[in-house]
């Protein structure tokens, strides 16, 4: 059994970490809320851009002259992952679930011959990923700067891909991110930014007597490049949503935890303590008797 | 007669007012919009907007840069990616 002295210092151990988990919950949960509110404030945009990008979209054919990032470059070998992670841990396993999504994924298309590449962004997944696919990271994105997402970051990240794209580096692009449920639940997402998908369905709503400033093709080739910043932006928040959700479920699971721990600790301290006394009472008694 | 005004960054919504009239910075030239313009999209170049909250006022100017203009039945709606 552990001495009195080496359980008071692990109990005073568990104590501190207690304190910091606790105190990285309630940090959690203010940054939760502001990623929540800075989540929402970017809904309307995405979504006006969406519908526009779908009713021009549904007024052009689709043919070899129309824009590559619609319509793509004909061929389905190159596959870029784009894994969008978070820079800090003590998240739980918000960032191994991302990666672990990604995995699968490049390991089917490798099972289909196609070639796989990956785009980082954020630091958390860079060395697992390295590791399972050494040399097939093609480049990252650092965001270890930014406290909180912004458009500016996400559109960087955009140019970037479309330069590549216009290289003929990859045919396709696959995001990957967290999508914010809940605080207690984040729905490891994959989504294909390009070429984009053009939501079906939602066109028929702008009807057909809008006037176009340039005509409509030079006006999607101007918006799908927009469309994919937004993509990620929206993916960005989200990811900062879900990161802080995760965090926040994690920290409190350890702060219980590290309390469960201080009581057991706790308990087992107090017995050896009432033991040693016993003992030294008994040495007393049974000297004093033996006078 | 007021025209329903929307300007959205992709963080946030800045304006959402009812205004009189709006002078926007079009890829083909500026174009003002009143209440009742036929429906109509298009680009923006980097300029400044105009914003006459009513008719005889002088007008709001922000900087806006690279996004898209819409009019419809509802309203006008700037998207721009960044403003001021």
């Amino acid at each position: 059994m552990a001495s009195l002295k080496e359980l008071k210092l692990r109990i005073g151990s568990v104590k501190s970490t207690q304190k910091i988990t606790k105190a990285k919950q309630m940090v959690a949960a203010a940054k939760l809320r502001k990623a929540q509110a800075a989540a929402e404030a970017a809904r309307p945009y995405g979504e006006r851009l969406e519908a526009v990008v779908a009713s021009l979209a549904s007024k052009i054919n689709v043919n070899a002259s129309s824009p590559k990032l619609m319509a793509g470059t004909g061929k389905d070998d190159a596959h870029l992952l784009v894994v969008a992670n978070s820079d800090r841990g003590l998240c739980g396993a918000f960032n191994s679930n991302i990666v672990k999504a990604a995995v699968t994924k490049a390991r089917e298309l490798q099972a289909d011959g196609k070639k796989v590449k990956f785009y980082l962004v954020g630091r958390k997944g860079r060395p697992v990923i390295a590791r399972t696919f050494p040399g097939l990271v093609v480049g990252s994105y650092d965001t270890t700067a930014m406290k909180q997402p912004s458009f500016a970051e996400a559109h960087d990240i955009a140019v970037d891909l479309l330069a590549r794209f216009e290289a003929g580096e990859f045919d396709v692009a696959h995001l990957f991110f967290s999508t914010f449920k809940s605080a207690l639940a984040q729905i490891p997402t994959e989504q294909q930014i390009i070429p984009v998908s053009i939501p079906a369905g939602e066109a028929a709503a702008i009807d057909a007597t809008v006037e176009y400033e340039p005509d409509e093709e030079s006006m999607l080739a101007e918006l799908l490049p927009r469309n994919v910043s937004i993509q990620i932006f929206k993916a960005l928040l989200e990811n900062a949503a879900s990161e802080q959700g995760a965090s926040m479920t994690a920290m409190d699971n350890a702060t219980r935890n590290a309390g469960d721990l201080i009581n057991r600790l706790t308990i087992e301290y107090n017995r050896s303590r009432q033991a040693a006394i016993t003992t030294e009472l008994v040495e007393i008694i049974s000297g004093a008797e033996a006078l | 007669m007021a025209l329903h005004f929307e300007l959205v960054t992709p963080e946030k919504l800045v304006r959402s007012d009812e205004v009189y009239q709006v002078v926007v910075p079009g890829t083909e030239g500026d174009f003002g919009v009143l209440e009742g313009h036929a429906p109509f999209m298009s680009t923006i170049r980097d300029g400044e907007i105009q914003i006459y909250a009513s008719a005889g006022a002088a007008p709001e100017i922000l900087p806006i840069q690279g996004g898209f203009a819409e009019v419809s039945e509802k309203g006008l709606t700037v998207l721009a990616e960044k403003v001021g």
